[in-house]
């Protein structure tokens, strides 16, 4: 059951706080929302394709083109050596180059790039290249690189007070080991980019990306020239999930080069394997963990050593690397705390932004560990969890020294275990687990609590434009992107509460770096915070300019206009706003304003890890049940009940369909989706045939999503709402947790279990096996 | 000359390259960009149209993948797409039902999505399910966890009356029209491979030899489930072609006396209600090989003919002892199943020759059957072992056992030991632990993307037990139901 749908009566159409579609429903479902690949091309238009190394780790002995030059339809082919620039597109750290150069780091780099008269020439083309290769041992797995000490930088540590003393001195320790894989983003649009050559050097490069001005910036260095000869810009991507943060440079950067080189247009659209082995995913992480705690699981003090695969460059590893860290604790006061952090280069494709960014790798750390402390002391975890929330008595230090002063994740879980009637179903469950049948089931409430701002401080702040015309109407341009999680409906709908006009009348435009300069990814779930507050602000200024000029005219003071329903009130008259628009445009008032803004009260010292990196927090809680079939390990989610909490949400749909969204996205994660790599570091799983997200029938049957009707954010926020984009992700974690209580179950819950994510069936199979063989050993 | 409707107008192609797929075809050349591109190969639904078929006087709607049929398998059908259906203007039902609900994110999937349900709207396909999650199984969607979407299937009313835009007496004459015209050879010159591609859409079994008779090295295509992705993924360059979904011949199931027998062209649609009728689990393991578009275009015979280790009709194939039927200018010979499956890759198919028919005998009252898939996803997934049993009993005691695998060899194979282990003695739980046991000594698994050996040898063991179990009194003893 949903939500019912806000129908409160509002003034205008399309107010905050109401429920609205999303602003291309009506585009999508007939097809007309255009995506790059639906642009007209132009006539000229060249088709770009690269070519994958076949290597991990290996020197280039040989590349020999000619068969790729003399195929059919080839006009060029692009390598290191056509770059005049920096043969670079790292984000962060110059070392993620376009084209190999000498050597190969990961199977499936690449290599070269041919453009030709079709898509089909070039794909066909960069397949006759012959490259000959030195093999060096490669490094594929955590293990092999903690082995060689490859790092991408120094340890990361992170402490409050003294964990290994406290743990010493607790009543009980207990420790552990969690592994959990990564995640291919599957976004259903695969990376695209467009590039368009104008006169005197300028492109402009449709991007499928989720940060147009790194694309900008990294495509100008390529091309050696400077910032504003280089346009991009895009109306929508077909799903991002992050995986479009920095992995789009690739190829805006390559369409860009060879639209430079040959002055025709480009277009680069990989094939779906292609991008699955080519680019980036989510971190895996190996934890090994060590908590103190008393007789009733209340912990004194923890330890977390996390190992994160980075791949072979660093890309944004080590923002999330932190994050995973600044997730350790969850909702948790941990006592002494200490986080160890390595983030390991591989010779595998480098890792890169995915919803949550870190946050669900270190949370499920703590969940994991939570789930083994309350089996040890021989609690409900849900009762331990609650005993070990934060709270005001001294117990609101996070392990980055931060005061959580926004803590509502208790009234949360148990408003969840109350209407979710979690206790009466874990007992029934546990009771029935101890029959002989070969289906278990399991339940679990975790909660999230999810740190809001980019932890690299000054990415905070947005840009935005805002046009009014003499009709009346109004364009509205930010730095945000579109990639079908309501950012544009959203900020519409600040634009069109502040003028107090219907939401038609604002027009959404494409984002642009010609628009709105130097702006951040849009990421880390601040599209809405920071692009609503920008937009807010450039609404803020033209309204004042209004409201002066209509003041001065009607003699009355500024402070008594009033914006309402479509219409500006000054003293006893009443004006449509298009009138007064018409009259200020003639009266010679701009029309025009940018806005901006930038998160208050963030700071954070890296080097020791202490500071306020969040402005504030984002919860939500989750119980889900799971049934295992303990011969063949095959498992599914049956029910789900979920209290998220959006702060006054900004449109209850949209935020609903981000919680549902994020949920079924995170229950992937933790079940179907596997990424293997084979012991030559080649990604076996890189098309939906072999990496399998979730379909209909996998989503849970009874699914009870609620947005928690007290939520209001503490901080000044847009309207008080609070991001929803990542945190409903990592609700999630209460399936790996429920499945844990499922193969638990299949010993009648008296061994704790080893499971490890991706929960497929083969691991649960082999995880009730361990289980059960563990329980013989016991007394009975 | 291929010849099909769109748009209620006939469309005729000439020459057209018989490997462009009907995506590229829209998208690049029509440039009717509604229907997406997610995966090329099948398995993500974007790229989801609708096919129009006549049967008898009526068209049946079917959802498709755009993205691996090839032109020619166009001629004689209709073809709608996202745009036929409307326009943001003036929408379809299931347009704007879908969009009012929220079942949009970013969209990309969403004209797929939009197609799966149109064809479910429609109520022209029997064998099209009525679960919702079973018409949305091949439809991937990675923004809104699918809730808005299957609550757009269960509100829509399905499509009343005679005032349907689609399938009316207009759409039936110009089916009628097109439907004997012979679409002649089909010649294209491949510039990319600098080659002449040729290919044929044969109306009969006596031309679909004589083409065969010619031209022995041609590619037979059915459904293009598999030979699609030959292109689309592995870029080959096919030479010569012939199309076997115009030859009504083929396409025949017989009852009799409980014998089943399915043409090679029947797909796997039209065969299921036939095989969950011989056998419950049948129809429940059919309704996991692939989705309803992979089943509206795959077929029997080809998940036969290709040899594949990991097909998921082969293993039940087996152990109900079907009997295959193989043809050529030369004749016609039937063969157990199971001495089709020489070894990995290669199969008892002499030049020339091509699979007809496979019969399954009458299922009898004393034996017991199961078939299982396992894979990592219930549906749309290949199966890292996929089991059948036929245990035959008499007075308590197993006087035959049939029992084969897939996923457990190079090809569909059946585990003689674990079977002779079985025959002669007591169905109890000691005898089929000592069947388990033998088990092992039939696989040598490997271990692959989708499982490793030691599981893949496990849950293969592991099913014994549920047959067991199963043909006793147990409670439940599956999470997916077999319905």
């Amino acid at each position: 059951m949903l939500n019912p749908p806000d129908t409160t009566p509002k003034g205008v159409k399309g107010d905050v706080h109401t429920s609205l579609k999303h602003d291309s429903a009506y585009l999508h479902v007939s097809g007309e929302a255009r995506y790059i690949d639906d642009l007209p091309e132009p006539a000229d238009c060249l088709h770009l394709y690269v070519a994958k190394s076949e290597r991990a780790h290996a020197r280039i002995t040989g590349m020999d083109l000619s068969d790729v030059i003399a195929s059919p339809g080839v006009v060029c082919v692009l390598t290191a050596d056509d770059i005049p620039g920096v043969n670079d597109i790292g984000p962060v750290k110059k070392d993620d180059p376009l084209f190999a150069e000498g050597e190969v780091l990961y199977h499936g780099q690449c290599l070269f790039a041919v453009a030709a008269e079709t898509r089909k020439a070039a794909r066909l083309a960069a397949l006759k290249a012959k490259i000959t290769y030195e093999d060096d041992a490669p490094l594929i797995s955590i293990g092999d690189a903690r082995a060689a000490s490859s790092l991408i930088e120094n340890e990361q540590l992170m402490q409050l007070g003294d964990a290994e003393a406290e743990i010493a001195a607790a009543p009980l320790t207990l420790e552990g080991e969690f592994i959990h894989g990564g995640q291919d983003h599957f976004y259903l649009e695969g990376q695209i980019a467009l590039a368009l050559p104008g006169e005197n050097g300028e492109l402009i490069v449709y991007s499928s990306t989720q940060n147009p001005t790194e694309a900008q910036h990294l495509i100008a260095k390529v091309l050696g020239v400077p910032d504003n000869q280089i346009t991009v810009m895009l109306r929508r991507m077909g799903g991002g999930f992050g995986g479009k943060e920095t992995q789009s440079t690739l190829l805006a950067a390559a369409a860009a080069l060879c639209a430079s080189k040959t002055g025709r247009a480009v277009k680069f659209r990989m094939d779906r394997d292609d991008d699955m082995i080519m680019t980036g995913k989510r971190h895996d992480f190996e934890i090994n963990w060590k908590a103190g705690f008393d007789e009733q699981g209340m912990l004194k003090g923890v330890t977390f050593d996390q190992a994160v695969r980075c791949g072979f460059s660093t890309d944004l590893s080590m923002a999330i690397g932190d994050r995973a860290m600044f997730h350790a604790d969850n909702c948790y006061f941990l006592g002494s705390t200490k986080i160890v952090s390595n983030r390991m280069r591989t010779h595998t494709v480098s890792n890169t932004a995915f919803r949550g960014f870190g946050g669900p790798q270190g949370m499920i750390g703590i969940e994991h560990l939570m789930d083994a402390v309350a089996f040890r002391v021989g609690r409900d975890p849900l009762d331990v969890r609650l005993d070990n929330l934060y709270s005001d008595d001294g117990r609101n230090i996070t392990p980055y020294h931060q005061t959580v002063e926004d803590f509502v994740a208790r009234d949360l879980m148990e408003e969840l275990a109350a209407s979710s009637d979690y206790r009466a179903r874990r007992a029934e469950i546990e009771a029935e687990n101890k029959g002989s049948g070969f289906i278990k089931r399991g339940i679990a409430l975790t909660p999230v609590k999810f740190g809001i701002s980019f932890t690299t401080t000054h990415l905070n702040q947005a840009g935005a434009l805002i046009h009014v015309y003499t009709d009346g109407s109004i364009q509205l341009n930010h730095g945000g992107t579109e990639m079908g999680q309501g950012l544009m409906v959203k900020v519409a709908q600040v634009v069109a509460h502040e003028f107090q006009v219907d939401i038609d009348r604002v027009r959404i435009m494409a984002t642009s770096t010609d628009k709105v300069p130097n702006t951040s990814a849009t990421a880390a779930s601040s599209g809405s915070d920071l692009n609503g507050m920008a937009a807010l602000d450039a609404a803020l200024k033209i309204k004042k300019r209004l409201t002066d000029f209509l003041a001065e005219r009607e003699g009355v003071p500024a402070d008594s206009i009033r914006f309402a329903d479509n219409h500006i009130i000054a003293g006893e008259n009443r004006f449509s706003f298009s009138e007064v628009i018409l009259d200020a445009y003639l009266a010679r008032i701009s029309l025009s304003a940018t806005g901006y803004y930038r998160t208050p009260k963030i700071h954070y010292d890296r080097a020791s890890h202490t500071g306020r990196p969040f402005y504030y927090f984002a919860y939500g809680a989750a119980v889900s049940e799971v049934e295992i079939d303990t011969l063949t390990g095959e498992n599914r989610v049956v029910r789900a009940d979920i209290l998220h909490e959006v702060g006054q949400s900004l449109n209850p749909s949209i935020d609903l369909g981000q919680i549902e969204g994020g949920y079924i996205q995170g229950m992937g994660w933790l079940t179907t989706e596997e990424l293997v790599f084979d012991d030559q570091g080649r990604l076996r799983t890189h098309a939906p045939s072999t990496y399998k997200i979730p379909t209909a029938s996998d989503r849970p049957e009874v699914m009870n999503i609620a947005i928690w009707d007290k939520g209001r954010n503490e901080e000044r926020t847009i309207h008080r709402s609070k991001a929803v984009g990542e945190p409903p992700f990592m609700l999630a974690i209460s399936v790996l947790s429920a499945l844990t209580h499922a193969v638990s179950g299949a010993t009648g819950h008296r061994v704790f279990p080893k499971l490890n994510a991706p929960a497929t069936p083969e691991r649960i199979l082999m995880a009730v096996d361990a289980a059960r063989e563990e329980a013989e050993h016991l007394a009975p | 000359m291929i010849s099909f409707v769109m748009d209620g107008e006939i469309r005729t192609l000439e020459n057209c390259d018989p490997t462009r797929t009907v995506l590229e075809w829209l998208r690049e050349d029509q440039r009717r960009t509604g229907t997406k591109e997610g995966c090329a190969e099948g398995d993500c639904g974007a790229c989801t149209v609708v096919l129009g078929e006549l049967v008898e006087d009526h068209v049946q709607y079917r959802a498709i993948n755009a993205c691996i049929v090839f032109l020619p398998m166009l001629h004689g059908r209709e073809l709608i797409t996202v745009e036929t259906l409307g326009s943001s203007r003036a929408m379809h039902p299931v347009q704007k039902t879908l969009a009012d609900l929220n079942g949009s994110q970013c969209g990309f999937c969403t004209p797929g999505f939009v197609m799966s349900l149109f064809a479910h709207y429609q109520r022209s396909d029997p064998a099209l399910p009525d679960s919702v999650n079973t018409v949305l199984a091949g439809n991937l969607c990675r923004c809104t966890g699918y809730g808005p979407i299957q609550q757009t299937g269960n509100t829509l009313a399905p499509e009343s009356d005679i005032q349907s835009r689609f399938g009316g007496p207009e759409t039936v004459a110009l089916l009628k029209s097109i439907q004997d015209a012979d679409a002649g050879e089909i010649s294209f010159t491949d510039t990319n491979y600098g080659t002449t591609r040729k290919a044929f859409v044969p109306t009969s079994e006596e031309q679909l030899a004589d083409l065969l008779g010619q031209h022995p090295d041609a590619t037979l295509v059915a459904g293009a489930t598999d030979v699609g992705l030959w292109v689309t993924k592995h870029m080959r360059d096919l030479k010569t072609l012939i199309f076997l979904g115009n030859i009504p011949a083929l396409q025949n199931i017989a009852e009799t006396e409980g014998s089943l027998t399915i043409g090679a062209g029947v797909k796997y649609s039209d065969a299921l209600a036939h095989l969950a009728k011989y056998h419950p689990d049948l129809g429940a393991l059919l309704t996991r090989i692939g989705s309803v578009q992979v089943r509206n275009s795959g077929t029997v015979g080809g998940n036969i003919a290709n040899g594949s280790p990991i097909g998921d009709t082969p293993p039940l194939f087996i152990a109900l002892d079907a009997r295959l039927t193989l043809t050529s200018k030369a004749g016609e010979r039937t063969i157990p199943i199971e001495d089709f499956f020489i070894e990995y890759g290669k199969q008892d198919l002499a030049p020339g020759e091509y699979v007809k028919s496979v019969t399954l005998p009458p299922l009898r009252a004393d034996t017991f059957f199961r078939t299982y898939k396992i894979s990592k996803r219930f549906d749309q997934d290949i199966s890292a072992v996929c089991g059948a049993f036929a245990i035959t009993l008499k007075d308590g005691v197993v006087s035959n056992a049939r029992i084969a695998f897939g996923g457990m060899a190079g090809t569909p194979q059946r585990a003689t030991n674990c079977e002779a282990a079985l025959i002669g003695e007591p169905w109890t739980e000691a005898s089929i632990n000592a069947a388990r046991a033998a088990m092992a000594r039939d696989y040598t698994p490997m271990t692959d993307m989708r499982a490793s050996a030691d599981y893949r040898m496990k849950v293969a063991q592991n099913l014994l037990r549920k047959v067991f179990a199963e043909s006793g009194t147990a409670g439940r003893t599956r999470i997916l139901e077999a319905q």
